[in-house]
């Protein structure tokens, strides 16, 4: 396995996912879409998930919505292969979302609400502020536990460099399939960082224990070597849970798949990252004499 | 020897059935302790969740207390027995009523403030109750010399007492009827005249119903609006599909990890997934226990656990196969396999065990629920792992299966 010596592609084949994610961002946000797809949970605001039941006419839906709630751009997306739509708009009370409903049905009458969901702005600003806390409290603690556990700097930095390349590509994935951003967002940063950083460890635990093998100009060969004799449990285990994430993928609700979805990507990149991206960054780290 | 290793495996083969049969039927007729009885979040059953909060910026346990109670009996008034009322943070109730067919409708009538009236034998209004001061539970003897019972007492601002000692002046022998929301709380017969702005309440009172009563009338005297700052309907349709895939995924997730392990680790793999499977049954079995609430992302978060339940065994096959091919014999390189795996298998552990506890502490509503079902999916797996699975491949050495090939060993 040369890992090490090709580290230079690896770094760029991550590049070029990261800097797609952000391109996704600013084109949607010249557009006026906003950079992320955000969530009522986020931003304030009524959504509805309604069956249609049969293809329909987009203007018309507009126009009804206009009719009612006096709101001109609401957010109107299609979820690919149903005839489910989901629609974003300005907050409106129970009387309105009443008279919403009725006037849909009336214009469609196959049509079916499957889910409403109403936050106001107190409401928001708290879950944002929740969701900042959660993440910088997981990164913290997670922090303390690296630093303990490796006591080289070098080790815990590349691991913690690793771990933002991570969320950078699945932020990337939000942004390319314009997935919403809630709770899940965070549930499903969180989890990635935890099971990514657990990828890292146990290859990193390798190294040190390889380290008396290895005289210490071969710190290439060491990392290899730890790489490969790990490599069978790395993509075993990502396998397994691939597996079960993928099933709830293919067989999930609308909801649960845009919790699914980016939970792949971040199995697949975590996996990619703590065997091509974390060991060559400790090497890229290493001062030469010991290169 | 070999006769001890079969009753072992065969005692392990009880406990893997017992506990999958008691998930699958539960105990009685209840179902206790089965999948049924799991609670399930609104997100599954179908049904809605309304957060209300006071428009005014102190308030007191006593009038939450008050405006807790009033929404509980407009949802029993209503019919809906399941529903809940909880007090949430200092100003907030949560209502969720599973099951509702029209989200809207409900919200609009539990949301309607609170009428009190006392009226007379006639039906003529003759105070309201933004009039009422204060109403609580006393308990004392009502009467001279009487027995020592509970009751309610009221009283009344200025103007409420004004017109309640002209009302019971004009009522005397009658009964003056306390009305909430259209129903009759209670129907006292006026003794004598009331003038000092304060009445009592006494019927055959048990202590609950009279503060029930006195909170129903405080409620109706609440000095603030509750106003909805979120809800979320979800279609009891949408409920029932999001429960019924999220099973059917659980299952072909499942069955691909248990065929993916006996591909890879042959024996090994096999001791892994009756492991697995206990593990399955146990995770579930907690569940109902502890009356955990399953939320669309918590069978996410148990899924998910199940994926990486298996990494535990990984680590530790994986050290089995370096040992046998060093050229340790068998039951050594299970030994020194299980020994060498721990740091890897608690620090792999413990990254996502502080995620979850995280989240689990600052996550809100159903996220909750992944954090719960990933947190006790880590905990369990670790267990399985270091003592299930090593029990029954210690099991199957004794049995009498020795062959290195059957444990992923591979002669290169």
């Amino acid at each position: 396995m040369k890992i090490v010596e090709n580290r230079k592609r690896f770094f760029a084949i991550s590049l070029v996912l990261i800097l797609v994610g952000f391109v996704a961002m600013f084109y949607q946000g010249s557009k006026g879409n906003g950079i992320l797809n955000w969530d009522v949970e986020f931003t304030g605001g009524t959504s509805m998930e309604i069956d249609m039941g049969e293809a329909y006419d987009h203007n018309k839906l507009n126009e009804v919505i206009f009719t009612v709630t006096g709101q001109k751009s609401p957010q109107i997306q299609d979820i690919i292969g149903t005839n489910e739509v989901g629609l974003k708009m300005q907050s409106i009370d129970s009387k309105m979302r009443t008279d919403l409903e009725n006037a849909i049905k009336a214009a469609f009458p196959s049509a079916d609400v499957k889910s409403t969901s109403d936050v106001s702005g107190t409401v928001s600003s708290e879950m944002q502020q929740a969701a900042i806390k959660a993440t910088l409290i997981a990164c913290v603690a997670m922090l303390i536990y690296i630093s303990i556990r490796f006591r080289d700097i070098r080790a815990g930095g590349s691991a913690i460099i690793a771990l933002l390349h991570d969320i950078l590509i699945v932020i990337a994935t939000y942004a390319i399939f314009r997935i919403p951003v809630n709770n899940s967002f965070i549930a499903v940063i969180l989890t990635i960082l935890g099971y990514s950083i657990n990828a890292t460890i146990v290859i990193f635990d390798r190294v040190r224990e390889n380290h008396d093998r290895f005289s210490s100009h071969q710190n290439a060969e060491k990392i290899n070597k730890s790489i490969s004799q790990t490599l069978a449990r790395s993509i075993n285990t990502s396998v397994t849970t691939f597996f079960t994430v993928g099933a709830i993928y293919v067989i999930g609700v609308q909801s649960i798949k845009e919790f699914a979805l980016p939970m792949m990507v971040g199995i697949i990149v975590g996996a990619y990252s703590s065997i091509c991206i974390s060991g060559s960054v400790w090497y890229t780290l290493l001062p030469k004499k010991e290169k | 020897m070999k006769t001890k290793g079969r009753l072992m495996l065969l005692l392990m083969l009880v406990v893997a059935l017992g506990l999958s049969a008691l998930t699958y039927y539960g105990i009685g007729k209840d179902k206790q302790f089965s999948v049924n009885d799991i609670q399930q979040g609104l997100d599954l059953s179908g049904g809605v969740d309304i957060v209300y909060e006071a428009d005014k910026e102190s308030v007191s346990d006593e009038e939450m207390s008050a405006a807790i109670s009033l929404l509980q009996g407009r949802l029993d008034w209503n019919g809906w027995a399941e529903a809940e009322a909880a007090q949430e943070g200092t100003n907030r109730i949560r209502v969720q009523i599973p099951g509702v067919d029209d989200a809207e409708k409900a919200i609009q009538e539990i949301g309607q403030t609170a009428q009190l009236l006392f009226v007379d034998e006639a039906g003529n209004v003759l105070l309201t109750g933004d009039m009422i001061k204060n109403a609580t539970k006393q308990v004392g003897s009502t009467t001279k010399n009487g027995p020592s019972s509970p009751y309610v007492s009221l009283e009344f601002n200025e103007e409420g007492a004004q017109r309640f000692a002209q009302a019971t002046a004009e009522n005397i022998g009658k009964k003056i009827m306390i009305v909430m929301d259209k129903t009759v709380v209670s129907a006292p017969t006026v003794q004598t005249a009331i003038t000092d702005g304060k009445a009592i309440i006494t019927g055959n009172f048990t202590g609950q119903e009279a503060e029930n009563t006195a909170a129903l009338i405080r409620a109706g005297s609440l000095p603030f609006n509750l106003n909805v700052i979120q809800m979320k309907n979800v279609g009891a349709r949408l409920g029932a599909d999001a429960l019924s895939s999220g099973v059917m995924a659980g299952f072909v997730g499942i069955a691909l990890v248990l065929l993916y392990m006996l591909f890879m680790y042959r024996l090994l793999g096999f001791a892994a997934d009756w492991a697995l499977i206990i593990y399955i049954a146990l995770d579930l079995l907690v569940l109902s226990l502890f009356r955990i609430t399953l939320t669309l992302p918590g069978i996410a978060g148990i899924v998910l656990s199940i994926g990486m339940a298996v990494d535990a065994n990984v680590i530790i096959f994986e050290r089995i196969k370096e040992e046998l091919i060093l050229g340790k014999t068998l039951r050594s390189a299970v030994k020194i396999g299980f020994s060498r795996a721990l740091p890897a298998i608690v620090d792999g552990n413990v990254t996502t065990l502080i995620a979850a506890v995280v989240l689990f502490f600052l996550g809100s509503g159903t996220i909750k629920g992944f954090a719960t079902t990933l947190m006790i999916g880590i905990i369990l797996s670790m267990f399985t792992a270091l003592f299930v699975t090593r029990f029954i491949v210690n099991s199957m050495i004794k049995a009498g299966l020795h062959n290195p090939k059957n444990y992923g060993f591979r002669v290169k």
